[in-house]
């Protein structure tokens, strides 16, 4: 009996397991194959991404005579251009986010409701732009904006006003431009999460007696939402370090982030500063990233609440 | 409140109970005339009339294609019938939206707006309707309750199981106490084990609540289980309406015999006011049917083995061979070929009686059919 109670101890106890030290070594190899299998993927991101922001955010701390100071920092805060700068590059990206919202969600709605042929089809209008360059498209709007443009001679001759309307070369061409130019990148994951929408969830709301405008506000509006809050993040963060359109629309005018770097660097040839102008990008980007999924989260947690 | 009474989560409901509980309020009776829908040129209802009446637990049956989903979405107001008029009470709602319908409905993949928790899904109707915030909480309570999911009112509806989700379907569809509840398939998505017990549950239920039910299903057993008649759909049409118990025992159609229980089909002459297998004269419990080709409907378990010496008077005796046998624990089947070659199968239980003469494989037996359980139905194409 207490040859059997030994065995049972025995065979219970820790580190007692059959073939333990053999499984231990197997589970160690298989996680050294699997970091070998990841490797070159770790090292790509490393060479491609961390290398090279680290390498910027080491510049922006060197000044033009080389030294190691803060200056390229302080100087966001001292010269009012910076400031002012900044303010319009968030002007621009919030107006064209909005614009491209209240274009694309009506647009986005229409596809998603169509019929399969007809959707593919006036999908290829939405995409078909996005496969043209951005600078021929922009310079189109130039064509069609400008003083003696298109738009400007067709409301004269039909005697809709007197003076042209300054639409190119100023914010508002800048606006034109971006906003068509971003569009795609707002419709297509909109469209894509609305075509994921349960049509019967739509016929449950409607038979448990909400009207179809009250089933597009309490049901697909609320559903369609991750969708709109993605596509809304990326026109947003483009927006942010657009160069081409509002280099060519603004007339000069309209100075936005990246222009200010691109003058930084290759009018002034001050690495330093264009590198913190980087930086402080980069953060702010990052930070409203943050600020996004945060509300996302709260929004997928947090249960429907009107009234 | 109308209808608190009967709400009453009570396991057994006493006889006093049941009077008070079965004539609900909303119960109200359906009648379709001459529904027609076609698809571009594809008819998919044809001159189809239906009455269901008040309370009644009706069951549209039939395989996919038969049209019995798209007669449920007309019910429902989301498909647009060609033709033909629905009345619920004696109101015409062809032409009503399916907001303004007051018609409940348990959606195959439930539909539970996943975007809310289960007191909001079951509250949507009752907010619909501007039921003050209290009246709600206690009514979604109550359909919390009658479904046995008490206390899951704040869960997300991604953490339920499927059958807590079926519940809360279920729930929601009867919550605002509609006149009609129609269901699509509600329980195929659900597991074996479940789905017998949520069919034992929705009866009951329907018992309690006595709320007019068109239930679609593509399950024979399902329909049989649950309903109080069942309506068997081919093609866009009803082939027939009948008690479960009158669609097994006298189907009227080859296709209602086919598709309700397990059939075999063997071919027989009506001539001279007598019906014949080819030489052998077949004794029906009914009128012998005009003359022509028609079908005996042979069922497995109303066929039997019979010995020579029995006396055969009432029984109709087929001689055939073994093909087979399968041990079943509980039952056997027997598969057995007729002198045509004529596949019939018989099915009995694992009797000590019947087990000790248990036919062999090629063995030449005799089956009894009893006079009074032979169907004929005409033959179809």
């Amino acid at each position: 009996m207490s040859a059997q109670s030994l065995l049972l101890k025995e065979a219970a106890g820790p580190g007692q397991d059959l073939n333990a030290q053999a499984l231990r070594a197997d589970a160690r190899r298989e996680s050294l194959r699997l970091l070998a299998l990841l490797a070159p993927s770790l090292f790509l991101v490393c060479a491609i991404i961390i290398v090279p922001i680290g390498w910027l955010f080491w510049l922006s701390l060197f000044d033009e005579t080389g030294a190691f100071s803060a200056a390229n920092y302080a100087r966001f805060f001292e010269q009012a251009s910076y400031i002012k700068t900044f303010i319009t590059t968030f002007k621009v990206a919030f107006i064209v986010t909005g614009a491209c919202v209240l274009l694309g969600y009506p647009l986005a709605y229409m596809l998603s409701q169509l019929p399969r042929r007809a959707a593919s089809i006036c999908l290829i209008f939405v995409i078909l732009p996005f496969w043209t360059s951005v600078l021929v498209r922009t310079y189109a709007w130039l064509v069609i904006l400008q003083r003696k443009g298109l738009i400007n001679s067709w409301l004269i001759d039909l005697g809709v006003i007197s003076q042209p309307l300054s639409l190119a070369n100023n914010f508002s061409g800048v606006v034109i431009g971006m906003t068509h130019i971003l569009l795609p990148f707002l419709v297509l994951p909109l469209y894509a999460s609305m075509k994921t929408i349960d049509t019967d969830c739509l016929r449950a709301g409607m038979n448990l007696g909400a009207g179809p405008a009250a089933t597009f506000r309490q049901i697909f509006f609320p559903l369609s939402l991750p969708g709109l809050a993605s596509g809304v993040v990326i026109v947003f963060v483009l927006c942010l370090g657009f160069f081409v359109t509002p280099a060519l629309m603004g007339g000069g005018k309209v100075v936005m982030w990246a222009m200010r770097m691109e003058q930084t660097t290759s009018l002034y040839s001050n690495w330093g500063a264009g590198a913190a102008l980087g930086v402080v990008l980069l953060v702010v980007t990052l930070a409203l990233l943050g600020l996004f999924q945060w509300l996302l989260g709260a929004r997928a947690t947090g249960v429907w609440s009107s009234r | 409140m109308r209808g608190g009474a009967k709400r009453r989560p009570a396991p057994s409901v006493s006889a006093r109970e049941k009077t008070i509980l079965s004539i609900a309020p909303s119960a109200l009776p359906i009648s379709m005339r001459r529904i027609e829908k076609r698809f571009g040129s594809v008819p998919v209802l044809r001159d189809l009339n239906l009455d269901v009446e008040a309370g009644e637990f009706l069951t549209l049956l039939g395989p996919s294609g038969s049209g019995k989903t798209t007669l449920l979405m007309i019910l429902a107001g989301f498909v647009r019938a060609n033709g033909g008029s629905i009345k619920v009470g004696g109101d015409e709602i062809i032409t009503t939206p399916p907001h303004r319908r007051n018609i409940g409905m348990v959606f195959q993949n439930y539909a539970l707006f996943p975007h809310m928790n289960v007191f909001h899904n079951i509250a949507f109707p009752l907010k619909q309707r501007g039921v003050a915030a209290a009246e709600t909480a206690q009514r979604v309570e109550k359909a919390l309750e009658l479904v046995k999911l008490q206390g899951l009112g704040e869960r997300r509806v991604d953490q339920l199981s499927g059958g807590q989700r079926q519940r809360v379907a279920l729930a929601r569809a009867i919550v605002f106490e509609p006149r009609i509840v129609l269901m699509d398939e509600p329980l195929s998505a659900l597991d074996k084990g479940l789905r017998e017990h949520m069919q034992i549950e929705l009866r009951a239920l329907h018992r309690r609540l006595g709320m007019t039910t068109v239930y679609v299903t593509h399950d024979q057993r399902e329909a049989i289980t649950m309903s109080d008649r069942i309506a068997v759909m081919n093609g866009g049409r009803i082939e027939q309406l009948d008690r479960p118990e009158t669609l097994y025992a006298a189907p009227k159609t080859q296709f209602v015999a086919g598709f309700i229980g397990e059939s075999n089909f063997i071919p027989v002459e009506s001539r001279n006011g007598s019906v014949w297998y080819q030489d052998r004269l077949i004794q029906t419990g009914a009128q012998t049917p005009p003359a022509g080709p028609h079908l005996m409907v042979v069922r497995p378990e109303k066929l039997r083995l019979v010995t020579a010496t029995e006396p055969s008077t009432g029984t109709n005796v087929l001689d055939a061979t073994v093909s087979d046998i399968i041990y079943q624990g509980d039952s056997f089947v027997c598969y057995a070929s007729l002198s045509d070659g004529r596949q019939l199968t018989l099915r009995d239980y694992c009797r000590s009686d019947v087990l000790a003469r248990l036919p062999a494989p090629g063995q030449p037996i005799m089956l009894g059919l009893d006079a009074k359980d032979t169907i004929l139905v005409a033959a179809e194409g």
